[in-house]
């Protein structure tokens, strides 16, 4: 007999991650545990300038709904924040606010360009604005796009969450990635 | 309030001062010596029938071939009462663009001169705090003057690789 009430039963979930489970427990490596939670667990920090703004608005919003993704509440702090998103025409002299919010995150942290001016300048190929914001901070994801449409957003960050996913717990530490840093003279 | 009786007003005060009389669309525009810009916009501001008491806008232009005159400086002047609006020029050579300040007639004034000193590098003598405004502080140009080859082939911040040029 069927119920009067219907519950939702098509709910998705995160993958276990590879390992050796039996009775009341279960073992994996320390990377996958971490990467997952921290993958399906982004805070979104929005650096919305212009119109690729609108776009991250409208991917925040209930059609889109980011926040299926784990990716539900975003600080207004960059203290608080892992996932820097750039939205938008970045002037030349909005580069040392853009680097100092990009500073006070914690890491891990990570950063996507949204849209043609935050990865290349754009179409503002003049002297205000900054030709993309990789010249003063380390970007993991280019979304391209002039503005890009919410479903370009949303795989950014699934680009992102897989970059999150996979990454080694050593990298933060390793020389490479303190290399990259020296190179854009943070720290 | 019509265009005559403003130049008439002008004409009786500054007599052959103000030149280049026009009339584009309808609003009433002259050439002011630069340095006289004060007097005739303090004359503009007192008089009890023009009472042009609101700037509405002041920017540059740069004319590359006008010859000792490159530089413009234009005010947009309006008569909130009668509603009636002027528009004003001088005139400076690039190599000396001085031009007196109206910060202390119009406070609307301030930011505008910052801006037109930015863009265009007028030095507005008197001026409480003339800087840039919009653009960086390390900028050593003045971006809007008709100097720059619309693209520079030299410049190494644009990342071609993005564009297959």
């Amino acid at each position: 007999m069927s119920r009067p009430v219907q519950y939702n039963t098509k709910i998705k979930i995160v993958k276990m991650p590879e390992g050796y489970s039996g009775e009341g427990f279960f073992s994996t490596s320390f990377d996958k545990v971490v990467g997952l939670a921290r993958a399906n667990s982004l805070w979104p920090l929005p650096f919305a300038t212009s119109c690729c703004g609108i776009e991250f608005m409208a991917t925040m919003g209930s059609n889109y709904d980011l926040g299926r993704f784990g990716a539900e509440r975003m600080g207004f702090t960059p203290r608080q924040c892992d996932m820097l998103l750039v939205a938008g025409t970045i002037a030349k002299k909005m580069a040392p606010i853009l680097r100092q919010v990009y500073l006070q995150m914690a890491e891990p942290r990570w950063v996507i360009a949204i849209g043609a001016c935050a990865s290349t300048g754009g179409i503002f190929d003049s002297y205000p604005v900054l030709q993309g914001i990789d010249q003063v901070i380390p970007v993991d994801v280019y979304v391209p796009g002039c503005p890009p449409r919410p479903e370009g957003i949303i795989d950014g960050i699934l680009k992102l969450q897989d970059l999150v996913h996979n990454e080694s717990l050593r990298r933060r530490g390793s020389e490479q990635y303190k290399n990259l840093l020296e190179s854009y003279n943070i720290q | 309030m019509t265009n005559e009786l403003i130049k008439q007003k002008l004409t009786d005060k500054f007599g052959e001062q103000i030149t280049e009389w026009e009339e584009p669309y309808g609003m009433l525009t002259f050439r002011v010596p630069a340095e006289q810009n004060l007097k005739v916009l303090q004359f503009l501001y007192d008089d009890e029938t023009l009472k042009f008491r609101f700037l509405t806008d002041l920017t540059g232009v740069h004319f590359p071939d006008r010859k000792d005159e490159e530089l413009s400086v234009v005010y947009h002047l309006h008569n909130l009462v009668d509603n009636a609006r002027i528009r004003m020029k001088v005139y400076v050579p690039i190599a000396a663009p001085d031009v007196y300040t109206a910060s202390q007639l119009f406070s609307a004034a301030n930011w505008m001169e910052r801006e037109t000193y930015d863009f265009f590098g007028v030095n507005f003598i008197g001026h409480p705090n003339l800087i840039r405004i919009l653009n960086v502080d390390e900028m050593d140009y003045f971006p809007m003057r008709k100097e720059y080859p619309m693209e520079d082939p030299t410049r190494i911040d644009k990342d071609d690789e993005m564009f297959g040029r």
